[in-house]
């Protein structure tokens, strides 16, 4: 029975239009956050699939032994596609010459992704190939081929064994992660290995298991493998692979977090603001059926149920459209994004619910308490208030359900208190100046001498701000909150696109030749002019290996992240420049001067000082072929990885490493009509190496705008929560204005004066809401940009102008569109209609 | 029916059973009623030392003055409200020995309500607002009771309509609907004719002594309409936080 008159009473006020803004922003709550989380998880997915292509497979387990025999049968148990490769460095040779290359042999079914060009006779174009080489073949790359002096069909010696060149490498689905490596490629079929005797016990052998499959599969085994990772063994996804995709992709990710967060921020105001004429209605049904007999217990059962009722259709519904808008915004993200489409995931579902009821059971808990105490007189004399619940315990539930919350979608504690220290920043900043405003406003009024109808009017707005004090603070902490999220996330959207198109302009780098020998410095840097790079950089690079910090050996196995493991035992490219490069950042000390070159000083790169705990000062010993330097850390800087350009871990003066092997490299544009010239340059100098990263670049950009437009969607939940948030807000308090206005029309106003003093009220909290909202959303954007998302921070006034005329004129506008249409109805109607 | 004016002026303190001889429990009885509100020195007494004994069936209308307390004995006789000092016991049950939940629960068993500005929620329409005591009470055929008593009170043809889209007199008939329809012994009403014109509200005074008589209901009728209160067996005036019969 009281399951029924619960669903019946809901069902009563979902009818009259009660409950109406109160659902609407629950589940515009629940959709943002299933819509974004759902999305973000497909974005995660398809970036992995779309890495793929670089690494060879979805995922990539990478060890320094051979795979256990359980990760297959895992990779198995949920159906993925796998296939394993060995890595080792081996001299190649033929006849009396000799060449160090960089080994890979392939087992059956590899590349899982993408695909090998490789050209398979003398006067051929590189064709497509999705196989391994047949067995007893090798392709190899152009160097090996200019090392060795040989062609397509000549014999190479490779260990114990022989074999016959079938193809020339010329792109290869695997090189992602390390595109810079030193050695040539040699591609074999891995049931070749044997005969070459050149795995044994102790070889330095890298062994990979690629897995691919649905996405949603892929995420499972990494998830599950990830627990059962032994020492020297990893996870590799694009997302590792390619730091400027992993970097877009975090900043997308957050932002579409901050914009789901902001969304759910925005509904809960526009619930609360809703709430209150709801939570009044409750308390004097509350009233009456106490009068009727109804027993406190059964009061608080029937509110709890229709809470219940009322958090489920919300939660279901909300997750049901944030299913279908997920959809609309991987159809918006582009087409791509629905070939890796995973099976539902119910994550963002039961978030979605959790949410729901969190929110509605912090908000409705307090006033359902209070409740049972409600003064059954007050059916009898309306002078017995309601038991007000003291503030704190009143907002103190949703508070810690928003800050609980925060912290599940920031994913940092940090980031979480940076919010909650700014809403309630905003809500003491509002609080504060809507209240000295309205004593002002007050003062002015009671000050005025100009009777006039029209000031007259206005003076009585003035003084609605002052009679509904606590409402008028309310709404204004809402609006604010409105604007002020909106606005910083328009503010943090221009940046971030600002900074994705100048990190990725369409003349970023899109070509890279390395094995630059010293002497061919000078005719490169000519090729560049000729093909129109203005000022052509060319960089040293020397290989290095890092010995000891503080005359401390660096053994790999004594950190205990496996990527500081990692950068420990490989070798650097380390480099030397007199000038900083223009995209990087200095964070800690200083850049050498002019006269400091040749000494041995070293500028570091700020994440790997993070993982090998490196410090301003610190004395790095590095091995360079064969004998060592000790360099002193000057400097810690930030690289923009997102750029594409040319970026060193360790940075010399010039001169400093003057007397070790370097060699060379140069980054640059090459437009699409010029690969005849670089081929001429090669073959003029065949030990250059080139990597062409246009498709990558492409790539990148093409996830970039893909990230851009599904921002610009998100976006769009907040601009609709923000509406609602008006809308509540004005709801709120329409009862006791339309009375009030219906009152003065009784006493004789006109329907000027009454507009009058409405607008007159509502630019006044509009103008508050405007100053606090463009107060909070710069000191927070400004936190943002440069502390969370790393983006240059710039003040933007035309935004800030904006916003500010924008809820000047809004707010008021929209409180003339809601009392309107009441305007015209006789004002008895009105009174008994109240 | 006996007339409150056929009664002499006798204070009903010391003869609240001049009338009606009979042993059976009281329908309501008060004794040494006292309400005050705020704290000494700025304390107000609104009722001081007050009895009443009402007998099942009877009508008795409390009447008085703008602020004379009339609201607040009602409120204390329905035990909406706890008095200050003395006891208000229905059909014998001690309100002050009862919990809050137990006075409810006598309450949804023996009483009915008509209020002055009508009570009706407005989020529900005619027929739920007169379902709601009936469903509080789990009564099984609520729908079919509120259905037969609103065509009662000839508002049979405005059953699905909300409260605002009522006249105030309607929304009065269905707030007499409702409480007539769970058949209470006892039935409170407060000015029930206090925000309704003339006409209307001689109207629902017919209709609401009409249903009283045929459903043989004990009345508390607060009022200040001396017409009205006539209309009752007994008339008693609130002065001065005490009961007097009326002239």
């Amino acid at each position: 029975m009281m399951v029924k008159l619960a669903w019946q009473q809901l069902f009563s006020q979902w009818k009259s239009g009660d409950l109406r803004v109160m659902l609407l922003a629950l589940v515009l709550a629940v959709t943002s956050i299933t819509a974004v989380n759902f999305f973000i998880n497909r974005i995660a997915l398809h970036l992995n699939a779309q890495g793929g292509l670089l690494l060879g497979g979805d995922l990539v387990v990478i060890s320094d032994h051979a795979i256990p025999q359980s990760y297959y049968q895992l990779a198995q148990q949920y159906g993925l596609q796998s296939t394993t490769t060995l890595e080792f460095p081996s001299m190649v040779i033929q006849g009396d010459r000799n060449q160090l290359a960089e080994i890979k042999a392939l087992s059956d079914g590899f590349p899982l992704r993408g695909d090998f060009g490789v050209q398979l006779s003398n006067n051929q174009l590189p064709a497509s190939v999705q196989t391994t080489p047949n067995k007893g073949e090798v392709w190899i790359e152009p160097r090996l081929v200019n090392a060795l002096k040989v062609a397509i069909g000549d014999d190479i010696e490779l260990g114990a064994a022989r074999f016959k060149i079938a193809g020339i490498l010329a792109r290869e689905p695997s090189r992602g992660g390390d595109m810079f490596s030193f050695a040539p490629r040699l591609m074999m079929h891995a049931d070749d290995i044997a005969a070459t005797q050149l795995v044994q016990f102790g070889s330095r052998v890298k062994y990979q298991l690629l897995v691919a499959g649905t996405a949603d599969k892929v995420t499972q085994f990494s998830h599950d493998l990830t627990a059962k990772l032994q020492r020297g063994e990893r996870i590799e996804d694009v997302k590792t692979a390619r730091p400027e995709i992993k970097s877009a992709l975090d900043k997308a990710e957050t932002f579409l977090s901050l914009s789901a967060f902001a969304s759910v921020m925005l509904s809960i105001v526009a619930m609360l603001l809703a709430s209150i004429p709801f939570i009044a209605r409750c308390t004097d049904t509350a009233a009456l059926m106490r009068c009727f007999g109804a027993s406190k217990a059964n009061i608080q059962k029937l509110m709890l149920l229709q809470s219940a009722f009322l958090a489920l259709i919300g939660g279901l519904l909300g997750c049901l459209l944030g299913y279908i808008l997920q959809y609309g915004l991987a159809y918006i993200a582009g087409r791509l994004f629905l070939e890796a489409l995973p099976a539902p995931d119910l994550t963002p579902i039961f978030m979605g619910l959790t949410l729901a009821f969190a929110i509605l059971f912090s908000i409705m808990l307090p006033h359902i308490q209070a409740l049972k105490n409600v003064p059954i007189m007050r059916i009898l004399r309306h002078d017995f208030a309601e038991q007000s619940v003291s503030v704190w315990l009143k907002y103190a539930p949703i508070v810690i359900v928003v800050v609980l919350f925060m912290f599940v979608l920031a994913k940092t504690l940090q980031l979480a208190l940076v919010f909650l220290a700014g809403t309630l920043g905003i809500c003491l900043v509002a609080g504060l100046l809507a209240y000295g405003l309205a004593k002002m406003l007050k003062k002015i009024s009671q000050q005025a001498t100009d009777y006039s109808n029209q000031h007259y009017a206005i003076s009585l707005g003035f003084a609605n701000l002052n009679r509904r004090l606590g409402l008028s603070i309310a709404q204004i902490i809402g609006f604010s909150l409105g604007a002020m999220v909106l606005m910083l996330l328009m503010m943090i959207k221009t940046d971030l696109m600002q900074s994705w198109q100048a990190s990725l302009p369409v003349d970023a780098p899109n070509r890279f030749i390395i094995n630059i020998q010293p002497d061919q410095v000078a005719s490169t840097k000519t090729f560049l002019q000729e093909i129109g790079v203005a000022a052509p950089q060319v960089f040293p690079m020397i290989r290095g290996r890092l010995m000891a910090i503080n005359n401390q050996a660096v053994a790999p196995d004594s950190f205990k992240d496996e990527r500081a493991k990692r950068l420990a035992s490989r070798e650097f490219n380390l480099s030397s420049a007199a000038q900083m490069q223009t995209d990087n950042k200095l964070l800690q000390g200083r850049w050498w001067q002019p006269n400091e070159a040749g000494k041995p000083l070293l500028s570091l790169e700020e994440d790997i000082a993070v993982a090998l705990n490196i410090k301003l000062g610190d004395a790095l010993t590095y091995d360079i072929a064969g004998s060592q330097i000790t360099l002193t850390v000057t400097s810690i800087r930030k690289v923009e990885w997102d750029s594409m350009r040319a970026n060193f871990f360790a940075v010399t003066p010039v001169d400093t490493l003057k007397n070790y092997p370097t060699s060379y490299m140069t980054a640059f544009y090459l437009p699409k009509n010029q690969d005849n010239a670089l081929n001429q340059l090669v073959q003029k100098f065949p030990n250059f190496t080139v990597i062409d990263v246009a498709n990558l670049m492409n790539q990148v950009r093409d996830i970039m705008n893909k990230l851009a437009l599904a921002i610009g969607f998100v976006f769009m939940f907040c601009l609709v929560a923000g509406l609602v948030v008006l809308y509540a807000a004005l709801i709120a308090t329409l009862d006791a204005r339309l009375q009030e206005s219906a009152l003065l029309r009784v006493l004789g106003a006109s329907r000027a004066q009454t507009t009058i003093a409405t607008l007159t009220e509502f630019a006044s909290i509009g103008m508050v809401a405007a100053t606090v909202a463009i107060i909070m959303a710069t000191g927070l954007s400004y936190y943002l940009s440069t502390f969370v998302l790393d983006i240059p921070y710039q003040f933007n006034i035309s935004l800030a102008l904006g916003v500010f005329l924008l809820t000047f004129i809004l707010i008021p506008f929209a409180a003339w569109l809601v009392i309107r249409r009441y305007l015209n109805i006789p004002p008895k109607q009105l009174l008994n209609s109240i | 029916m006996l007339l409150s004016n056929e009664h002499s002026p006798i204070n009903v303190n010391q003869l609240s059973t001049h009338h009606h001889t009979t042993t059976s429990t009281p329908a309501i009885l008060a004794t040494n009623l006292c309400k005050s509100v705020g704290e000494e020195p700025n304390k107000i007494s609104i009722l001081s030392d007050l009895q009443l004994k009402v007998v099942d069936g009877e009508s008795v209308a409390i009447v008085g003055s703008s602020g004379s307390g009339k609201s607040t004995l009602l409120g204390l006789l329905a035990g909406l409200d706890q008095p200050s000092s003395g006891s208000v016991s229905v059909k014998g049950a001690e309100f002050s020995a009862l919990d809050e939940d137990a006075r409810a629960a006598i309450r949804g068993k023996n009483m009915g309500f008509v209020f002055q500005s009508f009570q009706l929620l407005p989020t529900m329409t005619a027929l739920e607002n007169v379902m709601l005591p009936m469903q509080l009470a789990n009564q099984a055929n609520a729908k079919q009771v509120a259905l037969a008593t609103l065509e009662k009170v000839g508002l049979g043809a405005r059953i699905s309509h909300y409260p605002k889209q009522l006249s105030g007199g309607e929304q009065q008939r269905v707030a007499i609907a409702r409480a007539f329809a769970s058949q209470p012994a006892i039935l409170f009403a407060d000015e029930p004719t206090g925000n309704l014109d003339l006409a209307t509200g001689e109207r629902i005074i017919e209709l609401l002594f009409d249903l009283n008589h045929a459903a043989g209901t004990t009345l508390i009728l607060v009022t200040h309409d001396m017409k009205l209160a006539k209309r009752c067996q007994r008339s008693l005036t609130l002065n001065n936080g005490q009961l007097s019969e009326s002239l």
